[in-house]
């Protein structure tokens, strides 16, 4: 049963791959959408089945995939507590996104409509298979495929160099936290002798803490590293915003609900071991905290709606790494789980604005959208409320979770990373509602590159194949331009200004649905501070323990060794404790004062952004002339890029066609080869002088050849 | 009785003139009568050596090398004919083409 779930849309994307050209779109688009929802209803099914179990975990064993020796991986799939929301994240929001993308993606021709389905479908198999991998190598298919999907989706519009360049960039810096993963898994084994998540778990409950260094800090920092690249963290973040070149519906799935989540999932599912390294914690709890400050303040100055989003989506990444930095696993999960609503909310929103707009994606040339796009709009400002922390929404009850976490965890520099969060979360809420401001309030700015010189004024809004494609060859082949170029219907265009359109029903109905999703979702996590039961930390909590039958075996094996493993449990669970108990009779008032202090928070920031971009216009931009060092720094997103770039691929560059390429290919390979063949060209050409053709000097050699060897044979002795 | 000395004597200096004359003539059907000095030297030296030994070996394979040098000199001596209307010239040392 479990293996149908990854394999429903694996099957989408077998139909649409190989019979999508010759399918129409609604038939490629319907299979996908099917494939999605099916393995939703199956994921429900099996989540029940999983609640049902008294063991809390649904295992299946499909087949033994590796077997030499000492290791042993079957290929299984597990479905607990933290791996059932994960799938549920997985293939209900990847449902409503593929809904969303029939309408999105509705001016591609048919065999490329096709073929962004069957990657898309493509996806969810493997992202189901990274979330339901009971052991890393499972996982590890799935994380590289996802990874290979992502690159596939973010280079769709290849023919453009921007979006190609884009997909590389993405793939390479993943290459680089696979590397660290890889790595890791290794050390594991090594060290365990495994590589199933529980009995790794297991057999890491065995050890003491590590206190500054060991071979399990070691390990947890390289698969942070991994983490770090595919959830696009300090260092490995620079992909993320260049993937934007993508479609938007990928990017709401992609590059912010779903596969930049798995270094955060990766992390929780190995909660144990990370447990047992204090100092790797510390350092994934840096590293988030930094992220998403560096995010959010870059956020602040992008002009480019998606760019915005996708700091936005980094700076909360940094986050859910803030929370499993201080051990508040759930808190993070919790955290990605409603972040994953209302930022693939958000994302579908601004893919209506740009579908809306023609592919219009740059805010100054936004504004006064309210009234022309009043769902897309509704639905924005809910997920930009959810985001900012606006009590009641969902993205309050879990950021709140986080940073009441940061505060009170044993971290020594817990206050300071509470105080960078708290600043984060006011960064957060002035970037998003700037966002709504430039985009959705003022004056409009949009007329200017709109296209009105023909205006075809009966053009029905909600259908875009009702426009005159054959009427106008001009206009219609600047249509298919844009549609190829910028990635959004070439139609409006050919409406002219006044046609500006809300989403069609496609694309409206999961706006709506993820505005609820945006609003409820955080219900279920409501904190004890406020009467409520926090029931998403409960339930979470079993996945980050190791599981009682991983337990016993591991004890008896341990009987047998020597025992120094009581200490270390004990050791744990004294660790573990603040986490697990402390929900319960913690002194409720610090965290209402902080719940009141982020709620402050949220409000200012959006007061600020009211402010500079909603009254004030002028002083925002008073405010970037005066402030002119720090803009340009922001905007320029303090460099890294250009850093990277001198720093890093310039000299590999240099390396390689100075060094590499010049002096070891050129000059020491093809030095040997052709050096060899010179010389025995040489040398011939010496010894072919022998070969003078005259009888004569052949008779004499002859002779003098006999005269030598007799002449040995008797003076020898 | 000759000496056995007195025939090894003899058939070096055939073979001698043999290889002197195969090094030094200019002309294609002398050389192959130096040749067939040389070879009869050889076979001197097998039938003195065979009475030498009171073994009828050496006259045998005698036979073998008159049988070779009388194969060799009609194919020689066709080659020689060949060359000479190919060239019309019997000097070996006009044959040289054969080389890289």
């Amino acid at each position: 049963m479990l293996l149908l779930i990854p394999l429903l849309p694996f099957l989408g994307f077998v139909i649409n791959a190989s019979l999508g050209r010759r399918m129409s779109k609604s038939l490629s688009g319907g299979v996908a959408c099917l494939a999605m929802i099916a393995a939703f209803a199956v994921s429900v099914a099996a989540v029940m089945r999983m609640l049902g179990d008294s063991s809390g975990a649904v295992q299946q064993d499909v087949y033994t995939w590796i077997a030499s020796g000492r290791l042993n991986i079957p290929f299984s799939l597990r479905v607990d507590h933290l791996s059932a929301v994960m799938i549920l994240v997985v293939t209900g929001i990847g449902s409503l996104i593929h809904i969303y993308s029939t309408g999105y993606m509705h001016d591609e021709t048919d065999g490329e409509y096709a073929r962004y389905f069957s990657y898309l479908n493509l996806f969810g198999s493997f992202m189901l298979v990274l979330v339901l991998g009971a052991n890393f190598p499972v996982m590890f298919v799935g994380w590289e495929g996802v990874g290979l999907c992502s690159y596939l989706l973010i280079g769709f519009w290849f023919r453009k160099k921007s979006a190609a360049d884009a997909g590389k960039k993405a793939f390479i810096v993943n290459r680089i936290g696979d590397f660290g993963f890889v790595l890791g898994m290794l050390l594991i084994f090594a060290t365990f002798g495994t590589l199933d998540f529980q009995q790794v778990a297991a057999a890491a409950d065995t050890r003491a803490i590590e206190p500054a260094m060991g071979v399990m800090t070691i390990a947890t920092l390289l698969l942070f590293l991994g983490a770090a690249g595919k959830s696009a963290q300090i260092p490995l973040y620079v992909w993320l915003p260049d993937a934007m070149e993508g479609p938007t519906p990928v990017s709401a799935l992609i590059h912010a609900a779903t596969m930049v989540t798995a270094g955060v999932y990766m992390i929780g599912r190995n909660a144990v071991l990370f447990s047992h390294a204090p100092t790797t914690l510390a350092v994934v709890a840096a590293i988030g905290v930094a992220t998403a400050l560096m995010a959010g303040t870059i956020g602040l100055v992008q002009n480019d709606i998606k760019r915005v989003l996708a700091y936005s989506t980094v700076s909360q990444l940094g986050y859910m790494f803030l929370a499993m930095g201080v051990g508040a696993y759930a808190a993070g999960i919790f955290h990605l789980y409603t972040h994953a609503f209302f930022k693939a909310l958000l994302f579908l929103g601004s893919g209506a604005v740009i579908h809306a707009l023609a592919g219009e994606q740059d805010l100054r040339n936004m504004g006064g959208l309210k009234k022309y796009v009043p769902v897309t709009y509704w639905t924005f400002l809910i997920g930009a409320l959810a985001i900012a922390g606006v009590p009641l929404l969902s993205g309050f009850f879990s950021k709140d979770e986080i940073l009441f976490r940061t505060y009170t965890s044993s971290n020594p520099s817990a206050k300071l990373l509470w105080t960078v969060g708290a600043i984060t979360s006011l960064l957060t809420a002035t970037y998003m509602f700037r966002l709504v401001f430039l985009a959705f309030h003022g004056e409009r700015r949009h007329d200017v590159p709109v296209e009105t010189s023909h205006g075809a004024p009966a053009a029905d809004p909600h259908d875009p194949s009702s426009h005159p494609e054959e009427e106008e060859p001009a206009a219609h082949r600047a249509g298919a331009h844009a549609s190829t170029s910028l990635g959004t219907g070439g139609h409006g265009d050919r409406h002219g200004d006044v046609h500006v359109h809300d989403a069609p029903p496609s694309m409206a109905i999961p706006l709506i649905v993820l505005a609820i999703g945006s609003v409820v979702a955080g219900y279920v996590g409501v904190p004890h501070a406020l009467g409520g039961s926090n029931r998403i930390e409960s339930f979470l909590e079993p996945s980050f323990e190791v599981s009682e039958s991983a337990r016993r075996t591991e004890t008896l094996a341990a009987q047998a060794a020597p025992p120094r493993e009581p200490e270390g449990v004990r050791a744990v669970s004294a660790q573990r404790e603040p986490q697990g108990s402390e929900s319960g009779e913690h002194a409720s008032s610090p965290e209402l004062t902080l719940m009141l202090i982020s709620s402050g928070i949220a409000i200012a920031g959006i007061g600020i952004a009211m402010y500079f971009w909603r009254w004030n216009r002028p002083a925002a931009d008073d405010m970037a002339r005066r402030l002119h060092g720090a803009y340009n720094l922001l905007l320029h997103k303090y460099y890294v890029d250009e850093v990277y770039d001198s720093a890093i691929v310039q000299p590999i560059k240099l390396i390689s066609t100075g060094g590499l390429w010049k002096g070891v290919d050129a000059g020491l390979i093809d030095g040997a080869v052709n050096g060899i063949g010179e010389a025995i060209r040489a040398g011939s050409g010496i010894l072919r002088r022998l070969q003078t053709g005259s009888m004569r000097t052949y008779a004499a050699s002859l002779f003098l050849g006999v005269v030598l060897i007799l002449g040995w044979y008797l003076f020898r002795s | 009785m000759v000496p056995l000395n007195h025939y090894l004597v003899l058939s070096g200096l055939l073979f001698a003139i043999g290889t002197a004359g195969v090094f030094l003539r200019r002309n294609l059907i002398t050389v192959l009568l130096s040749i067939e000095i040389m070879l009869n030297a050889v076979n001197l030296t097998f039938v003195a050596v065979g009475r030498y030994l009171n073994t009828v070996d050496g006259q045998i394979i005698t036979f073998f090398v008159m049988t070779v040098a009388a194969a060799e000199a009609a194919v020689g001596l066709a080659l020689v004919i060949a060359l000479f209307r190919h060239r019309e010239t019997l000097n070996p040392d006009a044959f040289t083409s054969l080389k890289w």
